[in-house]
């Protein structure tokens, strides 16, 4: 297969340049393209441009799109081949995804400055004109190769659906019969963009390109690789959050049939084996004696005692409007009201696993990689390297939400870590059992948030008063410096310090003590929190005054356009104003409403519930408005939607990782329940009608169903909800 | 050193009689289609078929699949219901992550070939105990009412 590459140089050169798109052109050998995971980039052969590459051609007319987001879910190898596709004017049909390679200079996250990574709902967002304008290169490129070969004027070609044509001599060509001689052409300085209304692609379903290899067990994530010679390796860590082993007797594990060796790490003990059932066997037959001097003891009781009575104290200012304590002081009734939420698992379908094969001057590593920039910083430290001799191949990953991007890398250098103590020997596959990845922490914090609002007579709040108490996520790590000023972790107060409503004296502090129990985002950040307490206390002010929910946000949100749209919209398709009606008698019914923005996004969601007389319920539908700019791809953006409902609805019914004595309570998915079919609420999507810039899909859905289920309850029973998982008092 | 027959072809097996059926497909046989999520029955992601009847293959002992036709999602497209199953998900656009489908479509191929035109409430009892973290299960129920339509 002959094949070209058109190729962006790095967007520093791009800037520097300040002409458009510059494109380079390689011609990458049959070796180099070999193999899955070898993303296209690494297949630039030697003496090209340190080179950004996102598309290739080949001679049998596929069009290959380097995708540098990770797919674990949510349509990154469906929509950003699809900003590629729409410029290129390629047949749907002929399009290819493949994971990009680890490297910054070329496949940085134009939101992440220098980094390569996955995450804050940016993949669309920060790809959107990069890979429409890759896109349009390798097309001018194409039509300029059909004007010579046919000897007319490239304006005079048209492109339509992967053809190449020029009409008044009834010639054609495809992409494949160019693909060799626009490889030999110059790049396009500058690339002139579709006007939206001429969008063949963009705002309408492109299906999946990864749907069938995930419908008949030929998609591959890390835990599907094998390597020759591979071991797998289960560990065992310590029962509490900073123990280390003392020492250990392997002689039991080691009689296990299969078992090849036993290692220790510094946050724990290696079993490696031929495969992973003698590998765990292994590990269950291991004894370890734990150093737990340094360890976690606290209870989830003795935390959130803790954070409550610093709620009682003030707290680091993180906004303040107006001057709230005067407008208490003169207000005509005050609220309150505490939150507490608990630690949440990611608890992705696929435990977290890697895959490390390492040599004396390189270590490559198979992972559903998320954070590319972290990793091989990490890796690199661990092993006395330079990150670039750490190559990464990202796979599939089956599913994330937030957990695969560990801003210190844990489990990917714990797999560097085993590789490391056999010497490299044998490529190492680490296998974290649902157990392990259950306990290993990296949870969302435990938080308490208190509220107060202060209310006039005619019950218009004129004063708001928010602390949270909660671990830091950024604190010692790569993004404590951007992102924590004087002392205030943005990503604690997000949701709380931009509320959008009109509220003219308006305070929210911080407290972020320090504890043993590792934590990081989960899908949606900050908003987890700040969206449940601030949307159902808003819920409790409007009872308070007498006063219909949806009509309190409307007038709040005289100045945010975006949120009253969506607010409408999602209570127009809910029917807001018709009064629910009981299946049984004795049952209750409630309806909710909620908005709330994540990540440049304005998502509104109407919750209605039956609450049965034991005191049971369900949710029976949501109604979902979203806002997120242009939709690239209507179905993707639905099923995010559907998908971060469910994801959100779990924690709101089930979600809790407790801690007795520093142990983690729950350990697999009979006492860490995810939300299944039966509970499953009908769900409706509607996005309003854009032309502002796309922004994040696989986030925002998140945080609002909550805030929307609790509302409705409340409705319902006429008792608020303050803490989660949502338990109701009969 | 036993014989198992999976997808219609006999193959030799080398483990402890009591070594889960999942990791013998995917560990010897390298039929990795069948995942691994909980190891307790819990979450269905290693849904294979004992003679027709859906089963967590992580907790299935060796042993057990003795004697016994054993289909997985690789040689389930070969069944009337699989291969409208597999359709119909890749026309509904039902994976997201992908990881728990495989055990998804395997229950929902046992459910078909027992119930014709299975309701929602059949529907959420054969699935149930397949979890889906992405949260998909809208589209899994479109999806099997659509392949269950296209049955013949």
């Amino acid at each position: 297969m002959s094949t070209f590459e058109i190729i962006n140089l790095s967007r520093r050169d791009f800037l520097k340049a300040g002409a458009g798109l510059t494109l380079g052109v390689a011609v990458p050998s049959l070796a180099q393209m070999a193999g899955p995971g070898q993303g296209g980039g690494s297949a630039v052969a030697a003496g090209t441009f340190e080179p950004n590459a996102f598309v290739r051609i080949g001679a049998d007319n596929t069009v290959t799109v380097i995708v540098k987001h990770l797919e674990m879910g949510q349509g990154t190898h469906t929509g950003l081949p699809t900003l590629v596709a729409e410029e290129l004017d390629a047949d749907w049909s002929q399009i290819r995804a493949e994971g990009a390679p680890a490297d910054a200079s070329r496949y940085n996250n134009l939101l992440l400055g220098t980094m390569q990574g996955t995450g804050g709902s940016t993949a669309i967002a920060n790809s959107y004109e990069q890979m429409r304008k890759a896109g349009a290169a390798a097309r001018a490129m194409l039509v300029a190769a059909a004007a010579e070969r046919w000897k007319v004027e490239p304006d005079s070609i048209t492109v339509a659906r992967g053809a190449v044509m020029h009409a008044p001599s009834n010639r054609k060509a495809s992409f494949g019969q160019l693909a060799v001689s626009a490889a030999k052409l110059p790049v396009p300085q500058e690339v002139t963009l579709k006007d939206p209304k001429d969008f063949a692609l963009i705002g309408r379903r492109t299906p999946r390109t990864d749907s069938r290899a995930k419908s008949n067990g030929t998609a591959i994530y890390t835990q599907d690789v094998k390597l020759p010679g591979m071991l797998t390796a289960v560990v065992a860590h310590p029962p509490r959050f900073g123990g280390k082993p003392k020492s250990f007797d392997a002689a039991k594990a080691k009689a296990v049939k299969g078992v090849v060796d036993v290692v220790a790490i510094p946050q724990g003990v290696a079993v490696l084996a031929s495969d992973f059932w003698s590998a765990k066997k292994g590990r269950d037959a291991l004894t370890v004696d734990w150093d737990e001097s340094g360890a976690f003891k606290l209870g989830s009781a003795e935390i959130a005692a803790e954070y409550r009575k610093l709620a009682a104290t003030p707290g680091r200012l993180a906004k303040q409007e107006g001057d709230p304590a005067a407008a208490f002081a003169r207000a005509a009734k005050t609220l309150e009201a505490a939150y507490e939420f608990p630690y949440l698992a990611h608890a992705a379908m696929e435990p977290m696993n890697c895959v490390v094969k390492l040599s004396a001057d390189a270590c490559e590593i198979w992972n559903g990689e998320q954070f590319q920039s972290i990793d091989q910083a990490e890796v690199a430290t661990v092993l006395g390297m330079k990150p670039e001799q750490v190559k990464i191949n990202m796979l599939f990953a089956g599913g994330s939400f937030g957990r695969r991007a560990n801003p210190h890398s844990d489990y990917v250098v714990e797999a560097v870590q085993i590789a490391k103590a056999i010497d490299g020997r044998a490529p190492v596959k680490l296998v974290w059992a649902r157990e392990d990845d259950m306990r290993a922490g990296y949870y969302r914090p435990m938080y308490h948030h208190a509220l107060k609002a202060g209310l006039d007579a005619q019950g218009n709040i004129i004063a708001w008063q928010h602390r949270i108490v909660g671990q830091s996520i950024l604190a010692g790590t790569a993004f404590e410096g951007m992102m924590v000023k004087d002392g205030i972790d943005a990503t604690s107060v997000e949701g709380a310090a931009n509320l959008p409503y009109l509220i003219p004296n308006l305070g929210v502090e911080l407290h972020s003590p320090k504890m043993g129990v590792p934590v990081q985002w989960w899908r949606s950040v900050g908003s987890t929190h700040t969206a449940f307490s601030t949307e159902t206390f808003l819920d409790e002010l409007a009872v308070a005054a007498g006063k219909d929910p949806y009509q309190v946000r409307l007038a709040l949100l005289a100045k945010s356009p975006r949120h009253k749209a969506v607010l409408e919209m999602a209570a127009t398709e809910a029917d807001w104003n018709t009064p629910l009606v009981s299946a049984r008698l004795g049952d209750k019914r409630g309806r909710g409403i909620a908005v709330h923005e994540s990540f440049n996004t304005v998502v509104a969601q109407v919750a209605e519930v039956t609450v049965r007389r034991d005191g049971s319920w369900r949710v029976d539908r949501v109604m979902c408005a979203v806002d997120c700019g242009v939709a690239v791809n209507p179905d993707v953006i639905r099923a995010q939607m559907e998908g971060g409902i469910v994801y959100g609805l779990s924690a709101a019914m089930y979600g809790a990782i407790t801690l007795k004595d520093g142990v983690v309570e729950q350990s697999n998915f009979h006492d860490y329940m995810p939300l299944r079919m039966s509970e499953m609420p009908r769900v409706g999507v509607y996005i309003v009608r854009s032309n502002e810039k796309p922004t994040g899909v696989g986030e925002p859905a998140t945080p609002v169903i909550a805030p929307a289920v609790a509302n409705a309850l409340f409705a319902a029973t006429g008792k608020p909800i303050r803490s989660l998982p949502i338990r109701i008092q009969t | 050193m036993m014989t198992l027959n999976v997808n219609g072809h006999r193959m030799p097996v080398d483990a402890d009689p009591d070594t889960p059926l999942l990791w013998v497909l995917r560990d010897q046989l390298n039929m990795t289609g069948t995942k691994y999520g909980c190891g307790m029955a819990l979450c269905g992601a290693c849904t294979v078929h004992l003679n027709g009847q859906a089963v967590r293959s992580c907790s299935t002992p060796l042993s057990a699949a003795a004697n016994k036709k054993v289909t997985t999602i690789e040689g389930i497209g070969q069944t009337k219901e699989g291969k409208v199953l597999q359709a119909a998900w890749v026309e509904n656009d039902v994976p997201q992550c992908g990881y728990c489908q495989s055990g998804q479509i395997m229950s929902a191929a046992a459910l078909l070939a027992k119930v014709k035109r299975p309701t929602d409430a059949e529907i959420d009892e054969a699935m149930n105990g397949n979890i889906c973290r992405c949260g998909t299960y809208t589209r899994i129920r479109a999806a099997i009412k659509v392949a269950a339509r296209s049955v013949k």
